[in-house]
């Protein structure tokens, strides 16, 4: 564990973290995105209810879920005491701003970003995990699925509205952390990294995309 | 003779490191072929006339490659252009009647010690840490017993260019000092008398940019953007790499 | 007192190589008794810091900069000499002895040039060993390119930023015993007093110019790595801070001052713009390799230069000098430029600029070779230079484009105007073959002292100083005065000698502080350097230089009653530190006059009007006048002492580059 260590305590080490718990949150959206996809199979829900049964059930699945709650736990207390940290190296602030001349804005706002990630999952997890593994509410035997609870919820604009800033937010957050991850990591290449950046700018946004298409779509009567 | 422009400037004075300091405002007439400098030279001659206290600030080459200069001008080190230091940014890159403030490189690791005037000597301590060869004098084999390829060798080169001026620091958002260092690990460790000591440097030097209170890197890009001397992001890449190696070594 | 320049005896190419092998040694548990101050950190400085703490000495070393990395060193551009002979082109060291002797148009001495020589080939070694990324050629062996003043090719390169890359290596060596705590660093502190006991030289006061407060540090041993005096001139290529202080201090306490009047004006730098002017910038000597100097061959000629045809130009270089051309050395060259802009050939808005011109070599040199590696048959222009260019621009692309931030102008599309600027001083502390001063225990280094480039240095060859003695020179020869040191016990900084000395440097500031007069110190920098520019510059006659001492001994009475300077004394105060230097050039930019006005010939960068050939060359008088100027102070005047010059294995000629 001590050769681990630099991963909590040097300015290096914890941003290889950040890189290291950031990629496979981006795998777990991969796959998350690639499930909610199902809906638009447009048939009342059964393959996606299908999909969710598996990952609900699925002994390997529920185990890397563990993985993935650690990760994001890092990634989340990491970043907010890394952002903190980061905001004390300089006491007295500049009189004027650079303002974008050197840097983009969401680069400089993973923080917030971050932050507003965090309330947007809060809400989420509330909506559908806590529902989907803790309680009964959702059981085949009680009739009802993952998708009746999700046309309730969308039902209701608000929710949708914040889901909506939500993926606006992980957008941004992407397209930063995606190649930024990469960096951390100490990959950077002429040949490869402007594939990664490539890819990076396509994964943050089409991702978003089909996540909030999903409530828009709901809301709307699109899928039913 | 170039008509001369008349300039507004909003300058930061602080008479030392423990006192709090303020905006001043001065109006200055300036050519468009005078450096930021000489601008400054100008100003001072007023205030010395006038028996005011002239504005202290760092300079010393102004061929831009001591980096002893460093203004932050409008929220930018070394002011508007890229690629280059205070000292060869000209007044021609300013327009008649402009209001220009101007500050020292503002970072807990760097503190003031007079206006514009900073301490940056824990960039000296950085290098003392680890950003060297450990070779003495006399000990050397022939310079082309070991060959260097070309494009290494220039790799090395381009990332020695660093000036160590700190704009890179000043333009950070987490006043990080990566880019400082991440140039002088790959300097170093690109060249095969630089590879024995690679891990323990890279360390060491982490550790004192570290404890002296430099922030971490998020890969904002705001440093290589400001970097007089132009030294890329990949260096900030390689010095992770370079880290993470000897990490997971043991080191 | 006599000076003895302690030169061994026996044959000149074994020389260096028996006295090492016979000097006193100091061994190693009696190193870490004795301690060495340092004074400045540049080439000289840092690699001598780094090498005496490396043998195990103590040492303490002192810039004014805010880190040592700071130098002036940093802003060497071309290149380093050494005869490395990687070209196979018949160099060796004794043609790089030679090369030098004459360069300085015979006014350095033998024996230390040799050991110069003798030392180049270790230096590359030495800093490629530490890291320093110099340029190679595709095999990965080292590039080379030419300088003036010779015909092979021996100068090692960093792109432009030659010094740079080697004042980092000897700073990165610096900062390790620093690290070691070998070295103990005091940035941002000037010398103002040596200290002196018994004769000896044993400390110095400093000035921390954070604090103000002045600080007294003990050494067996005081080395000034100080650099050159050419701010004297105001407006030079130096730093704004370099400064001769530390060394006239020294000459205060008693050091010798040798040839004084010895200035190197570099004959490519960018011309001056406006009054506002505060220093010069050097073009490097390298672009002389494929820049051809031109004027035209009419006078006043107003035309845009690419409008002037090639059969109306004058490449007044190529035409006086055709075995050399547009590598002659920097004093031929300089003096080449004044004599066209005089008879009205010059050219830019000034009058006061040539062209260097780099299209011919961009289009038929690099052109031509980038097309055939192509395989383009019968390249157009457009093709030759658009395929020059990119040549040229991995060359010298950050020269090209520091001259167009400064100018305005693209040196790919136009000519670069070029004039000469104050860029080097030969002269400085009188020292012997041991790099000591007349004063025991006290020593020069580098660009501080007289020692290895007579009346004019050639290019690439002041990096090569410097890093010789600090690496390769000092740290055998101060065996030879510290070995006899060892039972001197540290003195306590309370002897009253460091008590006088502080009280000297103290009354002085507060005289300057108490004047608060009108001036500012900047004015009378600016005046002084006029009078040296127009009195004591490229070119010198009795009556100016007698009429410059008049004028420089006003302007420092002048001084001393109007000057005001802002600010407190116990504070970071810049402009007090600035006053103490010009206080300092103001009796410094007199011994010059008065060294010139002495040396009646001319002789490398001393070109004395009265004294020259029908074709306007320099007329040396070796006869009255092959000696070093060694002058002592002697409070208001000063004592001319000689030190005789003897070749021995050089045969002396009126120096020819035609």
């Amino acid at each position: 564990m001590k050769l681990l260590s630099f991963l909590f305590t040097s300015s290096i080490g914890r941003k290889v973290l950040m890189a290291v718990t950031g990629l496979s949150l981006v795998a777990f959206l991969l796959v998350h995105a690639g499930i909610n996809a199902c809906i638009f199979f447009n048939d009342s829900g059964k393959t996606f209810n299908h999909a969710a049964e598996f990952m609900a059930h699925n002994w390997l699945i529920r185990s890397a879920e563990i993985g993935l709650f650690l990760g994001l736990l890092l990634h989340i207390v990491q970043g907010l005491s890394l952002t903190a940290s980061n905001n004390q190296k300089r006491n007295n602030k500049y009189g004027a701003s650079a303002g974008n001349a050197n840097s983009k804005w969401y680069s400089r706002s993973m923080g917030i970003l971050g932050s507003l990630l965090l309330i947007f999952l809060v809400m989420h997890l509330k909506h559908f995990w806590v529902v989907s593994r803790f309680t009964d509410a959702i059981q085949e035997t009680a009739g009802s699925t993952l998708f009746d609870e999700m046309v309730v919820v969308f039902t209701d604009p608000l929710p949708v509205f914040v889901y909506v800033i939500g993926c606006i937010s992980l957008a941004y957050h992407l397209l930063h952390g995606f190649q930024s991850a990469f960096q951390s990591l100490g990959i950077n290449h002429p040949a490869y990294s402007p594939i990664i950046q490539s890819i990076g700018v396509g994964f943050s946004i089409i991702v978003p995309l089909v996540f909030a298409a999903m409530p828009i779509a709901m809301h709307l009567g699109w899928i039913q | 003779m170039s008509k001369l422009m008349k300039l507004n400037l909003k300058v930061w004075r602080q008479k030392n490191a423990d006192n709090a300091g303020k905006f001043e405002e001065y109006k200055v007439d300036a050519s468009p072929d005078m450096s930021f400098l000489e601008m400054f030279d100008v100003l001072n001659e007023q205030l010395i006339e006038t028996g005011k206290e002239p504005v202290a600030f760092d300079h010393d080459c102004r061929e831009g490659i001591c980096g002893m200069c460093s203004m932050v001008i409008d929220g930018r080190p070394h002011g508007p252009k890229q690629g280059v230091t205070t000292c060869q940014l000209h007044m021609r890159s300013f327009n008649d009647g402009d209001t220009i403030t101007v500050e020292p490189w503002r970072a807990n690791g760097f503190p003031v010690i007079k206006d514009l005037t900073v301490n940056r000597s824990a960039f000296d301590r950085i290098i003392a840490a680890g950003g060297f060869i450990s070779t003495n004098a006399g000990n050397a084999v022939d310079a082309n017993s070991v060959l260097i390829p070309k494009d290494v060798a220039d790799e090395a080169f381009e990332a020695a260019t660093c000036i160590g001026c700190g704009a890179c620091v000043s333009a950070c958002k987490n006043a990080s000092a990566m880019l400082f260092v991440g140039a002088k690990v790959t300097q170093l460790s690109k060249l095969p008398q630089g590879k024995p000591e690679r891990e323990t440097r890279v360390v060491a030097m982490v550790n004192q940019m570290d404890a002296e209170g430099f922030g971490a890197c998020t890969n904002t890009g705001a440093c290589a953007a400001e970097c007089p001397k132009q030294i890329p992001l990949s260096v900030i890449a390689n010095l992770n790499r370079e880290y993470i190696g000897a990490k997971m070594n043991g080191k | 007192m006599t000076l003895e320049s302690k030169i061994p005896a026996g044959d000149i190419a074994t020389k260096w190589t028996q006295y090492k092998s016979t000097v006193p040694l100091v061994n190693p548990a009696n190193k870490r008794q004795l301690e060495i101050i340092v004074v400045g950190t540049g080439l000289a400085g840092a690699s001598a810091a780094a090498t005496l703490a490396e043998m195990g000495y103590k040492v303490k070393a002192f810039c004014f900069q805010d880190s040592p990395r700071r130098a002036h060193s940093i802003a060497a551009q071309g290149g380093i000499n050494a005869a490395k002979n990687y070209q196979n082109d018949g160099d060796s060291v004794y043609r790089l002895f030679y090369d030098t002797i004459k360069g300085g148009d015979y006014r350095s001495r033998e024996a230390n040039v040799h050991r110069l020589a003798e030392c180049s080939t270790s230096i590359i070694d030495q800093c490629v060993a530490q890291g320093v990324p110099f340029a190679r050629e595709y095999g990965g062996t080292l590039s080379n390119r030419s300088f003036g003043g010779t015909q092979v090719q021996r100068t090692f390169y960093a792109a432009g930023q030659t010094g740079q890359q080697l004042l980092l290596g000897a700073y990165s060596g610096l900062e390790r015993q620093v690290g070691l705590g070998n070295v103990k660093m005091y940035a941002r502190h000037e010398m103002v007093e040596v200290v002196k006991i018994d004769g000896k030289a044993r400390g110095i006061i400093a000035r921390n110019l954070v604090t103000g407060k002045l600080e007294r540090h003990f050494g067996h041993a005081v080395l000034l790595c100080t650099g050159g005096y050419g701010n004297v001139f105001y407006l030079s290529t130096n730093a704004m801070g370099s400064n001769v202080t530390a060394a006239w201090k020294a000459h205060k306490a008693g050091a010798y001052f040798g040839n004084p009047c010895f200035t190197q004006i570099h004959p490519t730098c960018i011309p001056v713009s406006g009054h506002y002017q505060s220093k010069l910038t050097l073009m490097s000597e390298s672009l002389r390799n494929d820049g051809r100097i031109w004027v035209p061959k009419k006078q006043n000629d107003d035309r845009h230069p690419n409008d002037i045809p090639e059969e109306e130009r004058d490449y007044y270089l190529e035409r006086r000098y055709p075995a050399f051309g547009n590598l002659v050395p920097r004093d031929i060259a300089s003096r080449a430029a004044k004599e066209r802009c005089d008879a009205s050939y010059g050219v830019g808005q000034s009058k006061m600029a040539v062209y260097l011109d780099f299209k011919y070599n961009m289009m038929q040199k690099y052109g031509r070779t980038e097309a055939s590696k192509l395989n383009i048959a019968n390249p157009d222009d457009e093709t030759l230079i658009r395929l020059g260019k990119e040549v040229v621009k991995e060359k010298y692309g950050n020269l090209f484009d520091m001259y167009k931030q400064i100018t305005d102008e693209d040196p790919y599309e136009v000519p670069m105007r070029i004039y000469p600027a104050v860029h080097y001083t030969m002269g400085g502390l009188w020292v012997d073959y041991d790099l000591m001063t007349n004063v025991p225990g006290m020593y020069a280094l580098g660009e501080a002292n007289f020692s290895d480039h007579g009346a004019n240095r050639l290019g690439a060859s002041a990096l090569m100083q410097g890093l010789a003695d600090g690496y390769f020179v000092i740290p055998i020869t101060i065996g030879n005065y510290l070995s006899k040191e060892i039972h001197t016990k540290p003195i306590s900084t309370d002897h009253e000698a460091f008590v006088a000395a502080e009280k000297a440097a103290s009354e002085r500031i507060d005289k300057l502080m108490s004047i608060q007069g009108t001036r500012s110190v900047e004015s009378y920098h600016r005046e002084l350097g006029l009078i040296m520019w127009n009195k004591c510059g490229m070119a010198r006659n009795e009556k100016g230089l007698k009429e410059a001492i008049a004028e420089i001994q006003a302007l420092r009475a002048d001084f001393y009653k109007n000057v005001r300077i802002p600010g407190s004394v116990n504070e970071f105060n810049p402009e007090l530190d600035k006053a103490g230097r010009v206080a300092d050039f103001l009796e410094l930019g007199e011994l010059m006059c008065v060294d010139a006005l002495q040396r009646n010939e001319s002789c490398g960068g001393h070109f004395r009007e009265e004294y020259q050939t029908e074709e306007g060359e320099a007329l040396r008088d070796d006869e009255n006048y092959m000696y070093v100027s060694a002058w002592e102070n002697k409070g208001d005047t000063w004592e001319l002492h000689k030190d005789e010059l003897k070749y021995e294995n050089i045969k002396i000629q009126q120096r020819s580059y035609k």
